[in-house]
């Protein structure tokens, strides 16, 4: 257990963080980009977690604030996919192109 | 008397005003209030003359307005001098108002004619009476006002358009040097007045270059007014304007400005010797080089303009050459006999309707009153004995050899066998031989406009007996009562001279006599005898087509490549700025594109960006 170091933790969460970013930056489809974003605050929860386990004065603060964030991202996801669908009946499509009423 | 005289200038100013009111007006009579007005000014002028004759000066002023410590006055004063400027001035006025009732019969704007004669003699008068330097520049300005719109009055010909143009941008060149020399003398004095700027030369508080160098500046500006060389070229073009305008304006007065500054200012330029011997020269080599120009004019007026020029010069001359009286008094013997030449040229002119005097000729049985006026005012110039032009040429030509400038002294005497020549050559074509143009209409001019002539004839006689040596020094003893001390009170050349100068004239007269009454000798043996001599003498020595080569071409040529710099140079830099802004701007818009995404993207961008400078610093820009 202890074999593996913090760092590989971390990569793998940032690895993880970036694949996410990359997806919510460049893809059109919003429910991907949903998805992306659940990638990025999951890299988020290993870095708590990790954290929690290898910082000086290890505890379990860490892990309990990722199963808020667990919790947090679950209503996230409910209200923006409810968003998504009021949007999908609003303008028939789901593409995130289309989506630039900020412009208009 | 005296207190009065500053209602002299305003006469002709309500003139001014009513003719402007009245511009609208058809009837010719409006003519009158002109006469009449000038006429009071006249009247007053006399007056005024009088009283200073015998002995009365008078010097009014009043504070304009302060200046730290200094006080710029405006007022009036009477002289000697300036006194009979007036008379000159007023006399030569109220005739060509008289004369132009009858020459402008039938223009459409005769008033407005009027009016700007008023408005010019207003100006003059000013010019004369003014006491202090600033007063004299600002009437200065206005003459050549008045005269531009008088040249200009044929507005519709674009020659006229041109001359006007060209007489107020030429006279304007020499106006800066006046205006530099106005300006040095009260860096120098403190002051406009005469009297002070007299005071201090005297004193010597001013130091010998700075005074040539005033002198000369203020010399700059006689010669833009007087048309001498090399500023001349703009006088006989105002010979577009109407021939009573040409007798005013650039015969009798606006033209004898310049010669008036130079005496007004004469303590200073008597200070100098330099200052002096520039006079001198210009105005020798102005007389010569105009009267050699005069020699083959085809134009009546352009004859009589040439001659003006050269008749300033000899004026220039005299006062250069320490002759103050004899200056003053050929201005004024001058004054009488070319403003007659004048009117009679235009009484010509309106007879024949063409100034070409190829096209004249026989023209003496015709105009049995123009024609003798014509020829006592061409022996007068001539400088026949016992006319006016005898003295005052005669004592200008003795003034000059008692000064010891001989060479300037064989320069004139030549000039004046020119003058002879070339009067007499216009007269002789102009009124002996046969008709050689249609002559039908051909009548005397009215009496309006002969009784002016008549009274110029009589003075152009007897002008010159105000100063001889057989009679009595009048004029000069008359001067010498002024604030100027004269060089030398007797400067009487050899007995000498006047057989001289009387040969010269004389000779001038047979010559032409010869050629152009007799046929003697052949009118083209100097053209074929001196071809290229001739060809520069008839194109007046290239002066204009030099000036039109070097600084008309040279400032088109500068403003061409202004044109160029403000093109390339100036408009590139607007325009760099605007497409610098716009791209920008384009840049900036192409951001806000609605894209959640791409703001994302530049968000990302952003901090990371800021996460490499923190890294790289060490945090926190420490």
């Amino acid at each position: 257990m202890s074999s593996i170091p913090l760092a590989a933790y971390l990569m793998l969460a940032l690895i993880l963080f970036c694949i996410g970013l990359f997806g919510a930056l460049t893809k059109r489809n919003a429910v991907i980009v949903l998805i992306s974003i659940e990638l990025m605050l999951n890299a988020v929860n290993i870095n708590l977690v990790a954290f929690a386990k290898y910082s000086i004065n290890p505890g379990l603060t860490g892990q309990i604030f990722s199963l808020f964030t667990i919790t947090v991202a679950a209503a996230e996801a409910a209200v923006g996919l409810a968003i998504l669908i009021a949007l999908y009946r609003n303008r028939q499509t789901v593409n995130v192109d289309e989506m630039d009423t900020m412009k208009r | 008397m005296l207190q009065s005289s500053w209602l002299i200038p305003l006469f002709p100013l309500l003139s001014f005003i009513l003719l402007l009111i009245l511009r609208k007006s058809k009837s010719e009579s409006t003519a009158w209030i002109g006469v009449l007005l000038t006429g009071i000014s006249l009247v007053l002028s006399v007056g005024v003359w009088l009283a200073v004759w015998q002995g009365d000066f008078i010097k009014v002023e009043g504070t304009w307005f302060q200046i730290g410590e200094r006080a710029i006055t405006m007022g009036y004063e009477v002289n000697p001098l300036n006194a009979l400027m007036l008379v000159i001035v007023s006399l030569v006025s109220f005739l060509v108002h008289l004369y132009s009732k009858g020459y402008m019969h039938g223009d459409e704007r005769f008033p407005v004619f009027f009016a700007y004669l008023g408005l010019f003699s207003f100006a003059m008068l000013g010019l004369v009476l003014s006491p202090n330097l600033l007063q004299l520049y600002m009437f200065w300005e206005l003459v050549g006002l008045g005269s531009f719109l008088l040249i200009g009055f044929y507005y519709f010909k674009p020659e006229a358009k041109a001359a006007a143009k060209k007489a107020f941008v030429m006279t304007r060149i020499g106006d800066v040097g006046l205006f530099i020399g106005m300006v040095l003398l009260f860096w120098q004095v403190g002051s406009f007045e005469y009297d002070e700027i007299f005071a201090s030369v005297k004193n010597g508080d001013i130091s010998s270059g700075m005074l040539t160098l005033t002198a000369l500046c203020i010399f700059v500006g006689a010669i833009g007014k007087s048309g001498q060389l090399p500023l001349h070229t703009w006088l006989p073009d105002a010979m577009e304007g109407p021939t009573p305008v040409s007798a005013l304006i650039h015969a009798a007065t606006m033209v004898a400005a310049g010669v008036y500054l130079v005496a007004a200012m004469y303590p200073l330029f008597q200070a100098s010797e330099t200052a002096l011997t520039v006079v001198a020269v210009v105005g020798g080599v102005t007389a010569i080089f105009a009267a050699s120009i005069g020699l083959m004019q085809k134009d009546i007026k352009r004859v009589l303009a040439y001659s003006t020029v050269s008749q300033l010069g000899y004026m220039m001359l005299a006062l250069g050459a320490s002759g103050y009286v004899a200056g003053i008094f050929h201005l004024t013997t001058h004054a009488f006999f070319k403003a007659l030449l004048f009117l009679a040229a235009g009484s010509v002119i309106h007879a024949v309707h063409t100034q070409n005097i190829e096209e004249m000729g026989g023209l003496w049985k015709k105009l049995r009153v123009t024609g003798p006026l014509f020829l006592i005012g061409a022996l007068a110039i001539s400088g026949v004995p016992l006319l006016s032009g005898f003295f005052s040429k005669d004592e200008i030509l003795a003034s000059t050899y008692a000064d010891g400038k001989y060479g300037l002294f064989w320069l004139a005497v030549v000039a004046a066998f020119m003058t002879a020549f070339y009067m007499f050559r216009l007269f002789f074509l102009v009124f002996t031989g046969k008709p050689r143009g249609d002559q039908s209409g051909v009548h005397e001019s009215p009496g309006v406009m002969t009784l002016p002539m008549i009274v110029l004839g009589v003075l152009a006689v007897v002008a010159g007996y105000l100063n001889t040596t057989w009679f009595g020094t009048f004029l000069s003893d008359y001067l010498a009562r002024g604030p100027v001390e004269l060089p030398h009170a007797e400067h009487h050349g050899p007995g000498w001279i006047p057989i001289v100068a009387t040969a010269a004239s004389l000779l001038g007269i047979a010559l032409a006599y010869l050629i152009y009454r007799r046929g003697a000798l052949s009118r083209d043996w100097m053209t074929r005898s001196l071809p290229g001599l001739s060809d520069v003498i008839y194109n007046k020595w290239y002066v204009d087509e030099g000036y039109d080569a070097t600084f008309v071409k040279g400032t088109k040529g500068l403003s061409k490549l202004g044109i160029l710099f403000d093109k390339y140079v100036v408009d590139g830099l607007v325009a760099a700025v605007v497409s610098g802004v716009q791209g920008l701007s384009k840049i900036g818009s192409r951001l806000q594109n609605g894209q959640v995404q791409s703001y994302g993207t530049f968000a990302i961008f952003g901090i990371v960006i800021l996460l490499l400078i923190v890294a790289l610093t060490g945090g926190y820009f420490s």
